[in-house]
C-alpha cells in the first residue's frame, strides 16, 4: 500500500485510530546514559597499574584516606583528572563530530574535517621538531609548565584554524565549498609536518608520533582550569543548537524557510565544533574514531535522527566511550600504557561495523 | 494574499521577465507552467523571499516579503521543494514537527496544540499511517506527502510548491494535485506550483500563470489560456501543436495524410488517437476523402471499417486495422 487514501479534515476517529511516535528523548535511556557514564568514571579510578577497591575510591573522593597512603594521590593527583580529561574529551569529540556530520550532511565528516587537528599537528610540530634557536628557546621557555608548551602549540596552531573557518564562512555561503578548503588546508598541513619530520632528529620526531597517538592523561590539574571551562562553553554552545541542527537536516533552503538565520546559526555550529575539537586536540592529541563513530551509535541505538536526542546522549556516550578506551589503554594490572588511538581504533572499529551492519542505518542517514 | 508590484526576476542583472503585477488569492490553487528555462523556478524563489528580485517588490498581506522577520515570513508561507531530503534518521513525524520550527522556543519543545496541528496536518495528507516509519524508508510520493505536511505544520497563508509531482508515477501525481486543490479550498491557503503536467494543470488549477520562453507572462484560467491560443503559442515548437479541443498537446507531422472518421463514443476516440500516433491527420466525418473509417458498436466489443483503395474490409480489433493502415 503506497499511502493511504487522502482523508479530510481530521476527526476525532482517525486521531483516536493512530498512534502517534513520541519525540524526545526518554527518561529510562538517560538514565541508562548516566548509569553507564558513572560506571565508566568509577573504574577509570579503580583501574590501572595499581588497582584500588571500590570502597577505598568512595573514601578518598569524600576526602578520606585510602588503605594504602600512596592511593589518595594517585586517586586525586592522577586518575580524577585523567577520568575528567578523558570524559570531557569523549563528549567534545562525539558532539563535535555530529554538528560537523549535520551541518556537512556528510556521514564520513568528523570533528577535524575542517582541519583543527591538522593546525595544532602544525602547531606542534613546529614547535617539538624545529632545531632552530627559536623553536627550542621556546620549548625551554615553557619548559617551566611541562606539557603546557605543547598544549599552547597545539592551541595556538588551533585557534589559527579556527580563525581561518571563522573568517572563510562569513563569506564564502556554500557550505560544501567550506568542506573542501578544509580538506585542503589539511593535505596542505599533512604536508609541511611530513617536510619537518623529514628534516628532524629522530628524537624529536619520537616526541611528536608520541603526541599525535594521543593521551588523556597529560592534562594537570592547573591545565585543567584552561581545558574544562573551554569544553564546557563549546558543550554549552552546543547544547542550544539542537533545533537549528533539525531544520539543517533538510537542508540550507529548507532551513531558511523554516526562519533559521542560516549564516548566523552556521557560525555558531562552526564555533562550537571547532572550540571543542581544537582544545582537544591541543591537550589530548587529535583522538580520533569518537567523533565519528559515537553520533552513528546514537543514531542507531536511540533510533533517531533529533537533534534533541543526538546531542546530549552522543555527549554521555562519547564521554563513556572516552573513558572505557583509556581504562583498556592502561592495561589494568601491568605497567604497560598504550595510545588511546590504538585502543579506540583496534576495540571501536568492530563493535562500530556490528552496529552499523545489523541496523543498516548509515545507508540513506544522509544525502548521497 | 501575495501580490507582486513591477517584480522583475532574473540573476546576474539579467532580466527574465518584464514588470509583473500579478496576485494570488486566499482559497485558489494556481500552476506555474512554461517550457524549461523560463524562469518558473526562479519566480517561485523570488515569491518565497529566498531570491531578491532585480527590482520591484512581493507583497505578503501588505508587507515586503524582503523586510518581514524570517521566522514571521515562516509563520505565513511555506515552501516545498524538488530536491530530495534525506534527514537522517528523522520520523515522518519529526519531520513534520519540523514545521513547528517557526512556533516552538529555543528548544524546540513541542506544546500540545503544536502536536496538534502536526498530527491535524499528517491526517489531512493522508500520512497519518506512515508517521513512525523513519523518512529514508518512505517511498517518493510518501515522502512527498509528509514534506507537504511539514509545509501545512507552518500554517502558512501561502503555499508555494517547486514541481511537487517531478518524481511521481501518474497516479500519485493525480494524487497530489488533488490534495493540494482541496488544501486551498478547505485550508483558504494560496497555493502555487510549478509543474510540467500541461494536461493535469488545465484539470485542477483554478488559474495558470503562463511563462513563456520569450519572457512573457500571461495569467488566466486555463479554459481561457486554451481558448485565446496562450497556451499554444507558449509551447510552439516544432513537430508539436497545442490541440485547442482535447487540451492537449499533439504531433504536428502528418506523413501519412488525411484520413475520416465516423463513429461516436469511447472506441471512436481512441481510434482517433491511434491514427494520429502513427501519423495520420484525422478529419471527423468527411465523406470526401479517399481514406474513410467507420467505427460502431457490435456488443460489447467495437468493428472498424475501412474504405481505401481497397475493397471495404472489416476488422475486429483495433490492432488489426491499425496494422493495415500503418505505413511502413
Amino acid at each position: 500500500m503506497p499511502f493511504a487514501e487522502p482523508s479530510g479534515p481530521m476527526n476525532e476517529t482517525t486521531a483516536a485510530e493512530t498512534t502517534w511516535p513520541r519525540l524526545g528523548l526518554r527518561r529510562a535511556a538517560f538514565a541508562g546514559l548516566l548509569a553507564a557514564l558513572a560506571l565508566a568514571f568509577l573504574l577509570a579510578l579503580m583501574l590501572g597499574s595499581v588497582s584500588i577497591p571500590f570502597e577505598d575510591v568512595v573514601r578518598i573522593l569524600l576526602g578520606g584516606e585510602g588503605a594504602r597512603a600512596t592511593w589518595t594521590d594517585i586517586v586525586w593527583k592522577f586518575r580524577v583528572p585523567k577520568a575528567l580529561t578523558a570524559a570531557l574529551a569523549g563528549a567534545a569529540l562525539a558532539v563535535s563530530g555530529l554538528q560537523m556530520q549535520t551541518l556537512f550532511r556528510n556521514p564520513l565528516a568528523d570533528p577535524f574535517v575542517l582541519g583543527v587537528s591538522s593546525g595544532a599537528s602544525l602547531g606542534v610540530a613546529l614547535v617539538v621538531l624545529s632545531a632552530g634557536t627559536a623553536g627550542r628557546l621556546l620549548v625551554e621557555g615553557l619548559g617551566l609548565f611541562g606539557d603546557l608548551g605543547l598544549a599552547a602549540a597545539a592551541s595556538a596552531g588551533a585557534g589559527l584554524v579556527l580563525a581561518a573557518v571563522l573568517f572563510v564562512s562569513r563569506r564564502v555561503q556554500n557550505t560544501l565549498t567550506l568542506l573542501i578548503l578544509g580538506l585542503m588546508f589539511g593535505y596542505l598541513t599533512s604536508a609541511l609536518v611530513s617536510l619537518l619530520i623529514y628534516f628532524s632528529a629522530p628524537e624529536r620526531v619520537q616526541a611528536f608520533s608520541l603526541w599525535s597517538a594521543g593521551s588523556f592523561g597529560g592534562v594537570t590539574w592547573s591545565q585543567m582550569r584552561v581545558f574544562a571551562p573551554t569544553v564546557l562553553a563549546g558543550l554549552g554552545l552546543a547544547l542550544i543548537l539542537p533545533k537549528p541542527l533539525n531544520a539543517f537536516l533538510l537542508g540550507e533552503t529548507y532551513a531558511r524557510s523554516l526562519g533559521v538565520n542560516v549564516p548566523r546559526t552556521r557560525r555558531l555550529i562552526l564555533l562550537s565544533a571547532s572550540l571543542l575539537a581544537g582544545v582537544v586536540t591541543a591537550f589530548c592529541g587529535p583522538v580520533g574514531f569518537i567523533g565519528v563513530a559515537v553520533p552513528h551509535l546514537c543514531r542507531s541505538i536511540f533510533n533517531s535522527g533529533d537533534h534533541r536526542v543526538l546531542v546530549p546522549t552522543s555527549l554521555m556516550l562519547g564521554a563513556t566511550v572516552a573513558l572505557v578506551a583509556d581504562i583498556i589503554a592502561q592495561l589494568p594490572g601491568t605497567g604497560q600504557v598504550l595510545p588511546v588511538n590504538v585502543i579506540t581504533s583496534l576495540f571501536g572499529v568492530p563493535v562500530i561495523l556490528w552496529v552499523l551492519l545489523r541496523q543498516r542505518q548509515l545507508r540513506g542517514s544522509f544525502a548521497g | 494574499m501575495l501580490a507582486t508590484e513591477g517584480l522583475i526576476i532574473g540573476y546576474g542583472g539579467r532580466a527574465l521577465t518584464p514588470p509583473l503585477d500579478v496576485e494570488l488569492r486566499a482559497g485558489e490553487l494556481v500552476c506555474l507552467i512554461g517550457p524549461n528555462g523560463a524562469g518558473k523556478s526562479t519566480l517561485l524563489r523570488t515569491l518565497a523571499g529566498m531570491q531578491r528580485p532585480l527590482a520591484g517588490h512581493v507583497r505578503l498581506g501588505g508587507d515586503d516579503v524582503y523586510r518581514l522577520p524570517a521566522v514571521e515570513l515562516a509563520k505565513r508561507l511555506a515552501i516545498v521543494l524538488t530536491e530530495r531530503v534525506d534527514a537522517g534518521n528523522l520520523s515522518a513525524y519529526a519531520l513534520a514537527a519540523l514545521g513547528r520550527y517557526p512556533y516552538t522556543d529555543w528548544r524546540g519543545t513541542l506544546t500540545a496544540h503544536d502536536e496538534a496541528v502536526v498530527r491535524a496536518a499528517l491526517t489531512q495528507v493522508g500520512a497519518a499511517p506512515l508517521a513512525a516509519r523513519p523518512v529514508n524508508e518512505l517511498s517518493d510520493g510518501e515522502r512527498q506527502r509528509v514534506m507537504i505536511a511539514r509545509a501545512l505544520a507552518q500554517e502558512p497563508q501561502v503555499l508555494l510548491l517547486d514541481e511537487p509531482t517531478a518524481f511521481l508515477d501518474l497516479p500519485r501525481r493525480v494524487d497530489v494535485l488533488h490534495l493540494l486543490a482541496t488544501l486551498a479550498r478547505e485550508r483558504r491557503c494560496a497555493v502555487l506550483l510549478t509543474t510540467h503536467d500541461l494536461d493535469l494543470a488545465l484539470r485542477v488549477a483554478d488559474r495558470l500563470w503562463l511563462l513563456t520562453a520569450g519572457g512573457a507572462f500571461v495569467a488566466g484560467l486555463p479554459e481561457e489560456l486554451a481558448l485565446n491560443g496562450a497556451l499554444g503559442g507558449a509551447f510552439r515548437s516544432e513537430g508539436v501543436e497545442f490541440d485547442s479541443a482535447a487540451g492537449a498537446f499533439k504531433m504536428k507531422r502528418h506523413p501519412c495524410g488525411p484520413v475520416a472518421l465516423f463513429g461516436e463514443g469511447l472506441a471512436a476516440q481512441w481510434t482517433a488517437r491511434a491514427l494520429e500516433r502513427i501519423g495520420y491527420e484525422v478529419h471527423w466525418a468527411d465523406p470526401d476523402l479517399p481514406l474513410r473509417v467507420e467505427v460502431s458498436a457490435l456488443g460489447e466489443g467495437a468493428v472498424w471499417r475501412l474504405n481505401g483503395a481497397h475493397s471495404p474490409r472489416e476488422y475486429r480489433s483495433l490492432a488489426e486495422l491499425i496494422e493495415q493502415v500503418q505505413v511502413p
